[in-house]
Formats: C-alpha cells, sequence, structure tokens
C-alpha cells in the first residue's frame, strides 16, 4: 500500500513541475495532495490527513485553480527569465539535495539506532490527543499563530481593498430591509363607466 | 443466521472474501440510493406540480397500466439519455471534460461509507467521520470547476466561477455549524453523535433545539452548497444559459444530473443524523412500535428535509451573486460564531440538559 501512495505521490509531484498547462499542474498538485493525505491515515495520523484534504484540497487548491484558471500564461514570455533565474534556482536546488541526502542516508548518519515509535494503543483517538494538546500544552503558542494569522489576514485586506467610485452598487441589507409599502402604492379608485357600445 | 448464510460464499471466495463483501456492502447502499435518486427527480417534479396546481408528469407507465401513470418517468428519462451521443466541444480538453462528472459524482457517493443507518448498520465506523465527511463536501466543487474550464466555454467558465467562490464561502458556515455539534455532542463519530440526542425528552432531546441557529445554518448552507434553488446561480439558465454543463450532453450531463441530486440527499440524511436525532423515534418508549427507534425514522426524516429542499425551489426566487455572499460572510459567519461561544459557555452550566 504504502509503495502504491508513494509512486503515485512522486509521480504526481513531478507532473506538477513538468506540466505544460499550469491547470494541468494544479490538478497534479491535488493528486499529490490526495496521495499524500493518504500515506498520513496509514501513519495513524487520520486528523492530520483528512485536514490536509478538507483545507489545501478542498479550499485553497480551489482558489488556486480559480486564478490559475483566468491567467493567459505565455510559455515564450516565461522562458525569458530562465537564465538569470537560474543561479539562484540551483542554490535552492542544491539545498533541497543535501537535506534529501541526509534523510535517505540516515542508515549511514546513525538514523536506524533512533528507537521506533510505537504503535497506538486501541481506542486512541487522534483527533482528541491532538486537540488536547493544543488547548492544554501549546496554548499560547497556538493562540500566538493565531493572532499572527488573523493580522496577516487584515492586512491582506487592507493592501488589495479599493472602492471604486462610479460603481452602481446598493447596499443589500438596504434591499432587505425594503418593505412593500415603499415600492408600491395601491390606489383605490372607482371604476370608469363604459362610454357608449364598442 | 446472517453468519450461515454467508458461509458458503465465503468458501467460494477464499482470501478474497473481504474484498468482495466489502464491494457487495458498497453496493448495497449505492444502488437504491441511485435508485432513490431517479425517483427523487419524479417526486421533484409531482411535488413541484402539486404545489403550482398541475398535475406533474403522468403519461409513461409499466407495461400500459393506467394507474402507474408517470412511475416510469426516472427510467424513460434515464434510458433517453444513456442512448444520446456524447459531444466533445472542438478545443475542450478531452480528458478533463470527461472527468469532471466523475469528480462530481464520486465524493457523493464516498461520503456515504461513514453515513450510520441504526447503531450496527455502517460501511466503516471512523472515529473522525464528521471530519471525513466535510472533507468529502469539500471535493464536490472539483467536477463544477474542472467541467467550467475543460469545456472551453465562456458561459461554462463563467458558471465554473460563480459556483467555486459560493461553494468555498458556504463550506465555512457549514464546518462552524458542524463544530456547535460537535462540541454539544463530544465526538465526532457520527453513530455517538446519535446517541448523545438519546434522551427520555422524545423530539426535543434532539439537537435542533439547542442548536437551533446552526441548524438553521447548516439547512441553508447544504442548499447553495449542493447549488439548488434559490443558490443555483452556477446554473442560472436565464443568465449564463445552464452555467457549467451547457456543452454537457447524454450520459455526461446524466452524471452531473445524478450528483446534485445525491448530494442533496446526502445533505438531508446528514440533516436528519446531526440535528434531528438520526433513526431516534419522536415519540416517548411507552409507544410501542411508533416508540422504537429504527431506520425507518432516519427515511422518514430525510424525506421530510427533501422535500423542504423542492419547497425552496418552488417558492424562491433566485439569489443575486452579492447578495449570495453577503448572506455567506455577513449574516452566517457571525451567527455561527457567537453561537459556538454561546454554546461553550452553556455547557459549563446546569441549563445544559442534553448531554451529561
Amino acid at each position: 500500500m504504502f509503495w502504491f501512495f508513494a509512486a503515485v505521490l512522486v509521480f504526481a509531484a513531478l507532473r506538477v513541475i513538468t506540466a505544460r498547462n499550469p491547470v494541468h499542474a494544479a490538478l497534479f498538485l491535488v493528486l499529490a495532495f490526495c496521495t499524500s493525505a493518504g500515506i498520513w491515515i496509514q501513519l495513524e495520523a487520520e486528523f492530520l490527513g483528512i485536514v490536509l484534504i478538507l483545507v489545501y484540497v478542498g479550499a485553497v487548491m480551489v482558489l488556486f485553480l480559480f486564478v490559475v484558471m483566468m491567467l493567459d500564461i505565455n510559455l515564450t514570455r516565461l522562458r525569458e527569465g530562465f537564465w538569470s533565474y537560474l543561479p539562484v534556482g540551483a542554490l535552492v536546488a542544491l539545498l533541497l539535495v543535501a537535506e534529501m541526502a541526509l534523510v535517505l542516508a540516515g542508515s549511514y548518519f546513525g538514523l536506524a539506532e533512533a528507537p521506533r515509535p510505537e504503535s497506538a494503543p486501541a481506542g486512541y483517538s487522534n483527533t482528541k490527543e491532538l486537540g488536547r494538546l493544543l488547548y492544554t500544552d501549546y496554548v499560547y503558542p497556538f493562540e500566538l499563530a493565531a493572532v499572527i494569522l488573523l493580522v496577516a489576514i487584515v492586512a491582506a485586506i487592507a493592501l488589495t481593498l479599493r472602492r471604486r467610485k462610479h460603481a452602481k452598487y446598493i447596499d443589500p441589507a438596504q434591499q432587505v430591509a425594503v418593505r412593500r409599502g415603499d415600492r408600491v402604492r395601491i390606489v383605490s379608485m372607482p371604476a370608469e363607466k363604459k362610454e357608449g357600445g364598442a | 443466521m446472517l453468519d450461515s448464510l454467508l458461509a458458503y460464499p465465503q468458501s467460494l471466495f477464499g482470501p478474497l472474501w473481504p474484498v468482495v463483501w466489502t464491494l457487495a456492502k458498497i453496493l448495497m447502499i449505492v444502488v437504491p440510493l441511485m435508485l432513490c435518486v431517479a425517483y427523487l427527480t419524479l417526486w421533484e417534479r409531482k411535488l413541484i406540480g402539486f404545489m403550482q396546481i398541475r398535475i406533474g408528469p403522468n403519461r409513461t407507465t409499466f407495461f400500459g397500466i393506467r394507474w402507474l401513470g408517470g412511475l416510469a418517468q426516472p427510467i424513460a428519462d434515464g434510458l433517453k439519455l444513456l442512448v444520446k451521443e456524447v459531444i466533445v466541444p472542438s478545443g475542450a480538453n478531452k480528458f478533463l471534460f470527461v472527468l469532471a462528472p466523475v469528480m462530481a459524482i464520486m465524493p457523493a457517493l464516498a461520503a456515504w461509507a461513514v453515513v450510520p443507518f441504526s447503531p450496527e448498520l455502517v460501511l466503516s465506523n471512523i472515529d473522525a467521520g464528521l471530519l471525513y465527511l466535510l472533507a468529502m463536501t469539500s471535493l464536490g466543487v472539483y467536477g463544477v470547476i474542472i467541467a467550467g474550464w475543460a469545456s472551453n466555454s465562456k458561459y461554462a467558465f463563467l458558471g465554473a466561477m460563480r459556483s467555486a467562490a459560493q461553494i468555498v464561502s458556504y463550506e465555512i458556515a457549514m464546518g462552524f455549524a458542524l463544530v456547535g455539534v460537535l462540541m454539544a455532542a463530544q465526538s465526532l463519530n457520527l453513530g455517538e453523535i446519535v446517541k448523545a440526542q438519546q434522551g427520555g425528552a422524545g423530539f426535543l432531546g434532539w439537537f435542533w433545539l439547542p442548536l437551533f441557529p446552526l441548524f438553521l445554518t447548516y439547512l441553508i448552507s447544504g442548499v447553495a452548497e449542493t447549488n439548488r434553488a434559490p443558490f443555483d446561480v452556477a446554473e442560472g439558465e436565464s443568465e449564463i444559459v445552464a452555467g457549467f454543463h451547457v456543452e454537457y450532453s447524454g450520459m455526461t450531463f446524466a452524471v452531473f444530473f445524478l450528483a446534485e441530486y445525491a448530494n442533496m440527499i446526502l445533505i438531508s440524511m446528514l440533516t436528519a443524523i446531526l440535528f434531528l436525532g438520526g433513526w431516534l423515534s419522536p415519540f416517548p418508549a411507552s409507544w410501542g412500535l411508533l416508540g422504537a427507534s429504527s431506520p425507518l425514522w432516519l427515511f422518514a426524516k430525510m424525506f421530510f428535509v427533501v422535500s423542504l429542499f423542492l419547497w425552496f425551489r418552488a417558492t424562491f426566487p433566485r439569489y443575486r451573486y452579492d447578495q449570495i455572499m453577503r448572506l455567506g460572510w455577513k449574516i452566517f459567519i457571525p451567527v455561527t460564531l457567537v453561537w459556538i461561544v454561546v454554546l461553550g459557555a452553556w455547557m459549563q452550566t446546569p441549563l445544559w440538559i442534553w448531554w451529561k
């Protein structure tokens, strides 16, 4: 099972960077998220796995696709900057390779001596345990992270919010509050007499 | 008795038996679900017909039997769609074009894996059932987005854009409503949530009463999540013809249609389980058969909520897009947030009588 998920994950991750079409690349990223969620669930971290799908696949990638689909990306113009970005890209790639090597050659650096994590006892709930830790032992870091995120949200909205001057915008709250009497006036008038024969 | 019945096929399949048995259980859920979807379309047309003082479909029958008039309509519709040609528009991305209906119906069916029909009757009794459901319902939007993009059509694309923003917005309100439920039930497992609603008080012990604002929010967000009227701007036939599925024909269109109705049934089922006491009976236990809890109660509640969906469609005009966004962000999310705080405080006092 693990090998199947891992193979799909590696394939999807490769396609994310090699796919020509940015929409395809985004969809492959979705596939990569789903398979890594599968691997996490196998590692008994079902809360993290499901939340990965819920947050990244269900919300972040939807908005990502939303933007990518509306862009008209010109491939030749993207290629122009290739050589000027190469040194920075190569540096990052080297760093990544070094980190991967440290992990993959773990037996050489003595990773095998580290104790194997015990599998969880029956009746153990990953979600409950996470919630307990977050709200007791780590409550201050958790709250701090939340406040930082909130500040980031407010800042992002404040940076991008522009009121258009000439938009014919009507406040929906006002529209909802409208009663029939504001729009229609019912007039009671006597019936008119018929003039002559038709 | 069941064990002795299963002994023969068990020996037949040998080591493959768990796979075969799981597949059989999945079929036992999906086949009745598809039948329900078919007859829900008939019930929708009939019910809206009654509400508008019409008769609704009454001609297609089985074997020419008169009083069955209309009952064969879903079968005839299905057959018609099955034999129609599937047209792929020029310039469309063929693979994604065909993948989109699959992506639409997959989460609608996968979510049923954790739905409990009675205390024992559930395909997969996982601990984080509520989270799993949220994750699955949030995947449904991919079908719409991919369909809109792969069709290579402006109308379809507009529909997809509208739908993406709408579903992401209402998911937040829906998630908060579910947070209230899991606080009240102290569990993420759907079976446990129903058991937490089991008090001596009959239908007053269900969660719709203490969580009333969340119940309304969940129900209305459910209508928005399934792209049903009055939130059907993704289709909006008067503005963008049929929105995301304008280029689809034949069976590919039918799968979108099935997905929409399967989602409706799913949301109704969840409303019945989370807020209306699931399989519990509304009457006191001393009433004999009427007071006994059974899956029939669950189906009756589900039917009631599904009929509400149809009633909404027959009653309300379509929302304008900015009004949809206002309702989701400025009304539902604050209401749910306030009620979660109220609930948290309420559960600390002796006035909380639902869960001990």
